[in-house]
């Protein structure tokens, strides 16, 4: 039993239903009681579709249970095949039924249906809904296409590819699968057929034609491209191309698959980014501290976007994506961080908490943490929300998925020469601790009520006698300089530490500490006590601080 | 001023009408909620109670999804997801869940109910919550009660979870002595601002022994006993209505407060009850009375005339039907409710056009050919199935939004028909 608050995946049927959703002609019976019909909302609500999702509950109730549940799932299999007439129906269990071991494969095998029928086994007290998506997927293409015949292949035919891993639900899958489209069309590459996303089971069954693969997303596709490669000598291409070195990499890939000629097109990259990141306005960029998290693939590539690309300093690496972690591990050891992999969201914001970077490129969960804290931060990977579906184009992938990285990640930060009259003039009183990014305007400031529910460490000891630090109210602290602190008001020489360790400052080096913009006083802070811990320097004067400066160099 | 004992008897002020209009029954696939979602409300009404949901990754999932967006400041909710290691036997599930206990209450030292709710599969797995309750009660950390109740998906529908909270609140009550004074209970979760409002309209009657179920906080929890005269705020509570009158306290039948005719007829119940007179009643009744009718009629050009379809969700139904019908002169065309408490609505269903088509119980996909083929003004609805709906042309109102809304009383009635009145305008409003 674990202690959850929020989840960044769903249980794998949910996965499920990401494929059954994206097909035209597919439905899944789900064996499931009644509240499980809550996912419908995430595809016609965060998704905005237009129709409800394929799938059919069976929503058996307690009464139900250890008589007829399994009448209750072959009726409601058959009705929804008279109803929908797929061409291919999904059939499984939610976490209860799997407790109640109907046997859905069996039971629909029963009714004798004159369309394939797959079973899935998803574990639903082990797995989670990437996993749930990528078995699905798997296995119904598997059942579809594993008795026909490895194609010939003709020679000198144009060059074509399935794109395999767009789903319903997934962050700015829509747009990306365009944007690839495009740029295959550049090589003079043919998609053959674009899977589960807006595919039928005809169009399933033609995967075998095409000459390769292109793995887009590797937690929904990968099992699904490497048994084809197998099955039918289909290669797959492994990079994937977000940002500008890794869509360079990706025409390379498909450059030696195909043996298109890439040159054309790598001299001159139809991308603003590398010109605007060269730009000396985006000078101001370099060595953000940024802290990234996300499923594994958006991760590793928004790692080395931030390092390669936009000159941030990447401070943290972590995925909740534990079947991928060892792409994340590989990551973190080329940025020289320790990887982060879990699914618990408490532990992300601890590692935030303890790494204060200036940015986050996170999921919807980092948003809120960011939010809380007071760090900008741009969204880079699902769990996803309603604003993650824009109305206007917005790939992450290719070309234009350059242009729009820069855009959004440089979006809440605060620009150069702005940052640098805040440090000058710190006692303008317009330059409070909480001024925003201009363009951002006013109603973009930081939260400041919200944020005085978040206590302050001292607070927090004062108020809840034996109660450890950070444990209060189970809100993870940052250094919040929007509120000011009355410990440390008269934190003076002289005064007991609050706590054993806990670094004293003199009341002169507490101001002088706040004279330093609020995106680096958390760095500066942490600096100096740990230059102080090191000399057991104490109390911290004004002179300790300027020393932390010079010694570590900013 | 109030008075003791003996009562009047429970007024009989609903009109009384036809009560048993054609009802459809189905047992098909439900398109609801299950239970757990009313801790979506309820753990912002109890401010220093803690749900955790002893369930399933689905569980935790459908709360973060059912609450639409993600509430800023850490939730008093959680879930202990049960893994297959607590399904093998090979954790004890009783040692699991006393160690997540004291996790969480060492995180929230400021926890004074912690209410462990069972899902689906605790209750598939027998996991009994009511021992684990017992046990952990005042064992883990002085002054934190703990209490258990199920809004599994097998045994609650939406709302209904509210009532299983409250019924399992119940037993916790302070007992009312025999010859305590006699006292009135609000039950049923309300609005903060709500319940102030009815706070003060009791007080200017005279009525001032006021208690509302749940209450603010846990160190609130209020007597009953037989002195003690409940009115339902809500038409979802049948359990705990059964529990208080165990305890001895006697229900005040009335409809509920939504318009003016409900919130009067609701009022009303309790006056009798209580002793106050007519003239007293009218007089602090007046304003809020003239108000409400006052603004409620911007909104009847909007919505009379207009035709309305409910499927079944949070079992305000047949109240808001009954209200957008006889106050907003709209036509009914079909009014589902995943479950009709008869005698509960008695006074509701007796209010309703003769010819209204009632349905309880749900098989969708019937139900989704009828309100098309019905084709009405505006379709009360799920969040799964409203903006499939909108895109075949209909116009609806998403029923969640009428349980996160304050829409009872006088000085909201308005606020009530506008959510009705909002999604119209918008599609007449639209050139796109
Ligand atoms: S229906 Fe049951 S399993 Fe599903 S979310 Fe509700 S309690 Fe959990």
């Amino acid at each position: 039993m674990k202690l959850t608050v929020w989840t960044y995946e769903g249980p794998p049927h949910v996965g499920a239903m990401r494929i059954a959703t994206a097909l035209k002609d597919v439905h899944y019976v789900l064996h499931a009681p009644q509240g499980d019909t809550y996912a419908d909302l995430l595809f016609t609500m965060i998704e905005r579709r237009k129709t409800r999702p394929p799938v059919t509950y069976t929503t058996f109730q307690a009464r139900d249970l250890g008589s007829d549940t399994a009448e209750i799932f072959k009726t409601a299999a058959r009705e929804a095949y008279d109803r929908f007439q797929p061409q291919a129906l999904l059939v499984g269990a939610s976490c209860t039924a799997e407790l109640i071991q109907d046997d859905p494969g069996g039971l629909t095998d029963a009714i004798g249906l004159p369309v394939p029928v797959v079973p899935l086994e998803l574990p639903s007290y082990q797995r989670k809904e990437n996993w749930g998506a990528s078995e699905t997927f798997y296995h119904l293409v598997r059942k579809l296409t594993k008795d026909l015949p490895k194609p010939e292949k003709k020679a000198g035919a144009q060059p074509t590819c399935n794109l395999l891993g767009p789903t319903a639900l997934g962050f700015r899958h829509r747009d990306d699968l365009k944007e690839i489209s495009k740029l295959l069309d550049l090589l003079n590459v043919k998609v053959n057929v674009v899977a589960p996303f807006d595919a039928t089971v005809a169009d399933l069954r033609r995967i075998p034609e095409a000459d390769f693969n292109v793995m887009l997303y590797p937690e929904i596709a990968e099992t699904t491209v490497r048994w084809l490669e197998r099955q039918f000598g289909q290669p797959y291409t492994k990079t994937v191309p977000i940002g500008v070195g890794a869509t360079r990499d990706f025409i390379g890939e498909i450059a030696d698959l195909t043996g298109v000629d890439p040159e054309p097109l790598l001299a001159d990259l139809p991308s603003n980014m590398p010109w605007w990141t060269r730009s000396i306005d985006s000078t101001y960029l370099t060595n953000k501290r940024v802290f990234i998290f996300g499923d594994a693939s958006h991760a590793a590539a928004a790692a080395r976007v931030a390092h390669e690309e936009m000159g941030f300093e990447v401070v943290g690496l972590g995925t909740y994506s534990r079947e991928f972690a060892r792409s994340i591990r590989e990551a973190a050891e080329k940025y020289d961080v320790e990887p982060l992999i879990t699914d618990d969201y408490l532990e992300v914001e601890a590692k935030i908490q303890e790494l204060q970077p200036e940015m986050i490129l996170g999921t919807q969960m980092e948003r809120h943490i960011a939010k809380r804290f007071g760090i900008g931060c741009a969204v880079i990977s699902a769990p996803v929300h309603v604003q993650d579906f824009p109305a206007r184009y917005s790939p992450q992938m290719g070309f234009e998925g350059t242009n729009v990285l820069f855009d959004t990640w440089i979006h809440p930060l605060m620009m150069g020469l702005e940052e640098h009259l805040i440090g000058m003039f710190r006692e303008d009183f317009e330059f409070s601790d909480d001024a925003a990014p201009s363009h951002l305007g006013h109603s973009a400031a930081r939260p400041e009520p919200a944020n005085r529910d978040v206590p302050q460490p001292h607070q927090s000891q004062t108020d809840v006698p034996g109660v450890p630090r950070d444990a209060a109210a189970g809100v993870a602290v940052l250094e919040r300089p929007t509120t000011e602190a009355p410990a440390h008001e008269t934190a003076s020489p002289g005064t007991a530490p609050d706590t054993e360790g806990a670094p004293v400052w003199t009341v002169e080096a507490e101001k002088e500490l706040k004279k330093i913009p609020f995106f680096v006083r958390g760095k500066a802070r942490r600096n100096t006590e740990a230059y102080a811990a090191e000399r057991q320097i104490g109390p911290i004067t004004v002179e300790t601080l300027y020393d932390a400066k010079a010694h570590f160099g900013k | 001023m109030a008075v003791t004992a003996p009562f009047s008897t429970p007024s009989a002020t609903a009109p009384k009408g036809c009560t048993d209009l054609p009802v459809i029954r189905e047992r098909g696939q439900r398109e609801v909620f299950c239970g757990l979602t009313g801790i979506i409300w309820l753990h912002r009404r109890i401010q220093d109670a803690f749900f955790l949901i002893i369930g399933s990754r689905t569980c935790a999932h459908l709360m973060q999804s059912a609450a639409g967006v993600m509430i800023f400041a850490e939730p008093r909710f959680g879930t202990a997801v049960i893994d297959d290691r607590d399904l093998a036997g090979l954790a004890d599930a009783n040692e699991e869940l006393d160690k997540v206990v004291n996790q969480l209450l060492d995180r929230r030292p400021e926890i004074k109910l912690l209410f462990l709710v069972g899902s689906c599969p605790s209750e598939v797995i027998k996991l009994d919550l009511h021992r684990a309750a017992e046990r952990l009660n005042g064992q883990v950390r002085p002054g934190v009660r703990i209490l258990n109740y199920s809004g599994s998906g097998i045994e609650t529908t939406f709302t209904q979870g509210e009532d299983a909270c409250l019924a399992a609140m119940v037993p916790a009550l302070p007992q009312a002595e025999a010859e305590a004074p006699a006292s009135l209970l609000v039950v049923g979760a309300l609005a903060d601002v709500v319940e102030d409002q009815f706070r003060r309209l009791f007080g200017q009657m005279g009525i001032d022994r006021v208690d509302f179920l749940p209450p603010r906080s846990a160190a609130d929890l209020p007597a009953v006993g037989p002195n003690t005269r409940y009115l339902l705020a809500q038409p979802f509570l049948g359990d705990t209505a059964r529990l208080l009158e165990d305890r001895g306290a006697v229900r005040l039948a009335a409809p509920f407060p939504l318009g003016v005719e409900g919130t009067t007829a609701w009022l009303k119940a309790a006056a009798d009850a209580f002793g106050v007179s007519q003239d007293t009643f009218e007089a602090v009744t007046a304003r809020g009375r003239e108000r409400a009718h006052r603004s409620l009629e911007r909104y009847r050009g909007q919505l009379a005339g207009k035709s309305l379809f409910f499927f079944p969700d949070s079992q305000l139904e047949i109240p808001l039907a009954r209200f957008l019908a006889r106050e907003m002169d709209m036509t009914l065309t079909e009014v589902g409710t995943p479950y009709l408490h008869r005698s509960h609505l008695a006074e509701e269903i007796g209010m309703l056009p003769e010819s209204t088509q009632l349905s309880e119980g749900q098989d969708v996909d019937k139900q989704l050919d009828r309100c098309l083929a019905a084709r009405p003004d505006i379709t009360v609805c799920g969040l799964g199935l409203a903006n499939p709906l909108e895109a075949e042309g209909l116009t609806t109102k998403w029923s969640i939004e009428l349980v996160f809304t304050p829409i009872q009383g006088y000085d909201q009635a308005a606020d009530l028909a506008d959510l009705f009145a909002r999604p119209l305008v918008r599609r007449t409003k639209l050139r796109v």
